[in-house]
């Protein structure tokens, strides 16, 4: 038997969630090392995953297969496809940065209570959802993820709840409520999503007798499994339906913006750059392999329902006056652009769609984690008590630029390939959608800009006069991720190699081919 | 030979990243390393320009391809480059200009703290700008077309304290995403229409589709040619980039970057010339602009803005003449290289103004200032004299090829554009004397400024004098050296065809129209701000006049419809989003599931129920599948 390698990188930082907790209080600061050491080391078991796995091999690679509850045919079943290790390598990739961004976000705020261990819980949490969502990434069994995409709820849960941005507006219990209300609003949804995905799974298991699923996909394909057309549809709906919130898509979106709100920065950045991929992830491998031909009955509600997301998230991002709530309305535009890449069911969207994710993660990672630098120098999150940051704080009003210009998706940077692919995916077969969503990037100009022009620039506000530049643990967050943007924005090559394929079998679960260019232009 | 091409571009953008980064220790000496690589892509250009010169006319594209850049089923995206004489002629003026105005700007931003980042900036701009010309197909085009535009926001910006500059530098990159849009469909419809966004296959196979496909794409480059040139309806950021340091109005906003736009359409006059209908909103929006930046050129107190308006009308010529397909495409060009250079110094010269004059930009506050600064007295004079096209100058021999080839465009068409390039080329000579009077003639009407210090008008230095003394050189000699034997059409025809047109009327009497409608301009200037003093309180004056100054009132249309009705839009939606949508859902959600006498319970804060709910789901689903294995 070969090294468990898949069940390596979600076991060691699951590993260093136990240890990590275990750390005596008065030892914060090695809790904090202990995470920090544990992240990288499953960076790098991720790292092997990369190196290992060949873009022109099987399908599925490093599986790994064993029984668990054989009483009922569910197996401990990992496997990674394309789209899956370029997610787990942006996973393993930012967790690190979530941690040192995080360093002093969790000390505790009163000396004396020996039993309150508030760091080495919160570094603990972190490691614990990046062991989960790992798992999720993995898993190729629909129980074994069921079970994960629900569980990953509770460490989320207690980093929303638990350990609010301590900038915020209105008085402490004021801030506990609000905090504790986000927190019940994330889970709530998530919840509901889950218990119809519930329904779902088991109907699944009553159609096809088995959790597996390759299995069942095979099934499909060659003929050996046949649904009801009806029954399809509603399964199809069942799962999508609890994606659709975790996306988020509109109109199940309002959870997002109280989450990333009250949420620290890097807590944040966990959500949206992290987690909600859980979704869109789940949306490429669980809804198109299983249900083929719901998937193609749905896409038209589907698009439609992912251009309101990108208009109507960038709108309301326009509106915001909270910083934090502003990016997290982005990100739903966003995440619009996600759907709409995969629903538009070419190569191109599809791969641009995966491509997306990554970028995504990793330009909101900048422009929150920054943003929550910026933020905790001036003890608030509205937009107007900010002016000028640029002449006092050049290099952080720099990193801040470059990450809006990420999010705006400038050409050079990584979001643009991404996005470009996506919408000329969508364009080569849905032309209107693609002119609709390409609006897209004024308005993300215009968030972008606007949000620059009134923190940055302007005569320097008293407020923020004495405001400090990036320090160095600050600056080694930020640097690395804008070298990726640029790197990934001129030479995607690498993701896109391992991608391919797996869009590839993707596009033949649901038997679509690209549209052919009208004419067969020279070469 | 052809793998110096990279380094045109690799060049400058090392020099924008080593300043950009390389924090306060190079502050004392970042500027030389910026002016040098500069120079070193001019050079670059030069080695790369003879040898283009060695070969046959035929045989003188050079191709480098450096790597795949997004390779995706079905999509093929290279980082790759070529070099033909339509590029090479944007990359002398590019390279060559923007050496000069490096230089100038070694002094004109001596004072200034954050020199060593504008330096940076503006190799970033001449990176992208190189990147633009040279790339070999749309997509990578569009990455200069962005990159230029984002040096464009820095540098417009590049006073950010001042809320007006960073207001400005926002407009520009917006209204130039407006544009942008364009530019992404047109790739699009190359893409789903060709397969391919590389110029050679593309232009290659336009006969093979449909007209229909062919005027859809070439009205999409149309837009974003006139979002990046400051064309009718995108133009309203033009006047307000001026809120940028002056070198770089002379380098981004009237030399280069806003003829981009020209180049986006000579470049593509394969699909233009397939595509009639795109062709005249070509010289529609040309003619239109051509007038409209003229008017606001006339009405311009602002040294700066007056020039921009000039700007504006001079892209109008050229956006005009390239819409006239093969007839006018070497001209356009042409006119874009010779007004390169006076334009160029002539801002400069403004700089050098306002460098004496306190950094005031009112002419009606300046005067007399000849006798002051007679080095930018001549150089500006000789500019002035180009552009109005002076016989023998620069601007006499592009502009006029532009009216001929107008009236050659042939039938009513072509008697209504010459019309109205003749009657540009008066307002031109009207507000260009106008420029010139207010400024270096009558009498002096110096204010002192917000500290109460009088001007006191100066020469300026070598370093900016030098290049304001090249660049006359080239508006006194260029027109007639790209003209003496057709030089210029023999070199750019392969690229981009000629057609003679049908000309109705000899080309010795549009010169000679020509030259009647200058000197009516001029004299109508020397009449209203000659003869009489200049008030320096501007007059209310006429309805015209008062829109003039506002741009036409462009601006107030937009400020109503589009910000205020914007900020109506996302006011209101931030409302519904929180109220009908949330609650919407909310609201479902409980009447289905009694959630919301959950919520209240959960919010009471004990962790045991959130952990019972959770594993609730699984018990659920464990149970039922045992049940399935037991039946």
């Amino acid at each position: 038997m070969s090294f468990p390698l898949l069940t390596a990188t979600a076991l060691v930082p699951a590993v260093g969630a136990i240890v990590t907790a275990a750390v005596p209080a008065a030892r914060r600061a090695v809790a904090k090392t202990l995470a920090l050491v544990f992240s990288l080391i499953t960076l790098a078991l991720a790292a092997i995953v990369f190196v290992r796995f060949e873009p022109g091999g099987d399908r599925y690679q490093l599986t790994e297969s064993h029984a668990w509850i054989a009483d009922f045919g569910v197996r401990y079943e990992l496997g990674v496809d394309g789209i899956g290790v370029a997610l787990i390598a942006l996973t393993a990739l930012l967790i690190p940065f979530v941690i040192l961004a995080g360093w002093n976000d969790a000390e505790p705020q009163e000396t004396g209570s020996s039993r309150w261990r508030p760091t080495q819980g919160f570094f603990a949490l972190i490691l614990m959802v990046e062991a989960m969502v790992i798992l999720s990434f993995e898993a190729t069994d629909v129980f074994l993820f069921y079970i994960l995409f629900e569980a990953m709820l509770i460490p989320m849960y207690f980093l929303i709840g638990g350990f609010g941005d301590r900038a915020h507006s209105g008085s402490d219990q004021n801030a506990a409520a609000q905090r504790s209300y986000a927190a019940v609003k994330f889970l709530l949804y998530n919840l509901v999503g889950g218990l119809i995905m519930l329904a779902a799974v088991i109907g699944l298991y009553v159609v096809a007798g088995s959790f597996s699923l390759t299995e069942i996909a095979e099934a499909r394909a060659s003929g050996e499994l046949e649904m009801a057309t009806n029954t399809e549809r509603l399964l199809f709906l069942g799962f999508f339906f609890a994606f659709a919130i975790k996306a988020p898509l509109w109109p199940l979106h309002t959870w997002l913006p109280n989450a990333m709100g009250e949420a620290t920065a890097p807590v944040a950045v966990l959500i949206t750059a992290v987690v909600d991929k859980v979704g869109t992830f789940a949306m490429l491998r669980f809804c198109l392999q299983l249900f083929p031909e719901a998937s193609q009955w749905a896409t038209p509600v589907i698009l439609v329902l992912a251009l309101i997301s990108i208009v109507y998230g960038a709108l309301l991002a326009v509106g915001q006056r909270d910083i934090k709530r502003l990016i997290a309305y982005a990100s739903i535009s966003h995440f619009g652009f996600i759907v709409l890449g995969i629903f538009a069911m070419t190569s191109q969207g599809q791969s641009g769609a995966t491509l997306y994710m990554v970028n995504h993660g990793i330009s909101t990672a900048a422009l929150m984690l920054v943003a929550g630098f910026l933020i905790s120098r001036r003890g608030s999150r509205l937009i107007a008590d900010y002016g000028g940051v640029q002449k006092v704080a050049p290099v952080l009003a720099g990193t801040f630029l470059i990450g809006g210009l990420a999010t705006l998706s400038l050409p050079g940077l990584a979001p643009f390939v991404s996005e470009f692919l996506v919408l000329v995916g969508t364009f080569a077969r849905y032309p209107v959608a693609g002119i609709i969503a390409t609006s897209g990037i004024v308005l993300a100009a215009l968030y972008t800009l606007v949000l620059y022009q009134r923190t940055m620039t302007g005569p320097v506000k008293p407020e923020v006069k004495s405001m400090p530049d990036l320090k160095a643990r600050e600056l080694a967050v930020v640097a690395p991720l804008i070298a990726l943007l640029i790197f990934l924005g001129v030479f995607p090559k690498p993701l896109t190699e391992i991608i391919n394929p797996a869009v590839e079998h993707t596009m033949s679960d649901v038997q679509k081919k690209d549209p052919r260019p009208e004419v067969e232009a020279a070469q | 030979m052809e793998n110096l091409i990279a380094l045109l571009v690799a060049a400058p953008l090392l020099g924008a990243a080593v300043l950009l980064c390389g924090g306060r220790r190079l502050d004392r000496s970042g500027h030389w390393l910026g002016t040098v690589l500069a120079a070193a892509s001019f050079v670059i250009g030069v080695v790369l320009f003879l040898d283009m010169l060695g070969r046959s006319a035929d045989d003188r594209a050079l191709h480098q391809h450096l790597f795949s850049w997004i390779p995706v089923e079905g999509f093929q995206a290279d980082i790759a480059f070529q070099l033909d004489q339509l590029s090479m002629t944007f990359v002398l003026l590019i390279t060559g200009v923007g050496t000069l105005i490096h230089v100038y700007s070694i002094a004109y931003m001596e004072h200034d703290e954050r020199r060593r980042r504008f330096f940076g900036y503006l190799n970033l701009f001449l990176a992208a700008m190189l990147l633009l010309v040279i790339a070999d197909n749309y997509l990578l085009l569009y990455f200069g077309w962005e990159g230029v535009g984002l040096a464009s926001y820095l540098l417009i910006g590049f006073w950010q304290h001042k809320p007006s500059a960073a207001t400005a530098a926002k407009k520009a990159f917006l209204v130039n995403r407006v544009g942008d849009i364009g530019l992404s469909i047109a790739i699009m419809l190359m893409f789903t229409t060709f397969g391919t966004f590389a110029f050679g296959p593309v232009l290659s196979s336009v006969g093979e589709t449909g007209e229909g496909t062919l005027t859809a794409i070439g009205l999409m480059l149309l837009l974003a040619a006139c979002g990046k040139s400051a064309q009718v309806p995108l133009q309203s950021w033009l006047g307000d980039a001026m809120e940028g340091p002056t070198p770089v109005s002379a380098l981004i906003h009237a030399a280069t970057m806003v003829t981009a736009g020209v180049y986006l359409i000579v470049r593509s006059g394969a699909i233009f010339n397939a595509a009639p209908n795109a062709q005249l909103a070509v010289v529609v929006v040309g003619a239109v602009t051509l007038l409209f930046g003229a008017i606001v050129g006339c009405a311009k107190d602002d040294i700066k803005k007056a020039l921009a308006g000039s700007t504006m009308s001079q892209i109008g010529y050229m956006i005009l003449a390239a819409g006239l397909g093969p007839i006018g495409y070497v001209f356009a060009i042409m006119h874009l290289v010779t007004h390169g250079f006076f334009k160029a110094g002539l801002f400069l010269g403004a700089g050098s103004v306002m460098h004496g004059m306190n950094d005031e930009v009112d002419m009606r506050k300046y005067g007399g200032l000849r006798t002051y600064m007679p080095v930018t007295f001549v150089t500006f004079g000789l500019g002035y004299l180009a552009i109005i096209g002076f016989p023998g100058l620069s601007g006499f021999f592009s502009k006029d090829k532009i009216i001929e080839s107008a009236f050659a465009k042939g039938g009513a068409e072509g008697w209504i554009l010459g019309g109205v390039a003749l009657l540009g080329a008066a307002i031109t000579a009207f507000y260009m004397t106008r420029v010139m009077l207010m400024t270096f003639f009558g009498e002096k009407r110096w204010q002192p400024d917000a500290e109460g210090q009088p001007p006191h008008p100066h020469e300026s230095p070598k370093s900016m004098t030098i290049p304001m003394v090249i660049l006359a050189f080239g508006s006194v000699f260029a027109g007639g050296f790209f003209s003496i034997g057709d030089r210029f059409l023999n070199w750019l025809e392969p690229v981009t065809g000629y057609d003679h047109g049908h000309a109705p009327i000899s080309a010795a009497t549009v010169t000679g129209a020509t030259v009647v409608v200058l000197l009516i301009g001029v004299f109508l200037a020397w009449a209203m701000y000659g003869r009489r003093p200049v008030p320096v309180t501007a007059p209310r004056g006429s309805l015209l006049t008062r829109a003039a100054r506002r741009d036409l009132l462009q601006d107030d249309f937009n400020h109503v419809v589009l910000v205020r009705g914007g900020e109506h839009l996302t006011r209101s939606l931030v409302y519904v989003d929180h109220t009908l949508v949330d609650g919407v859902v909310n609201g479902t959600a409980a009447s289905v599931g009694g959630l919301s006498g959950r919520l209240r319970k959960l919010q009471n804060g004990y962790a045991r129920s959130y952990a019972v709910s959770m594993f609730g789901g699984t018990a659920v689903l464990i149970a039922v599948t045992l049940l399935m294995r037991a039946v």
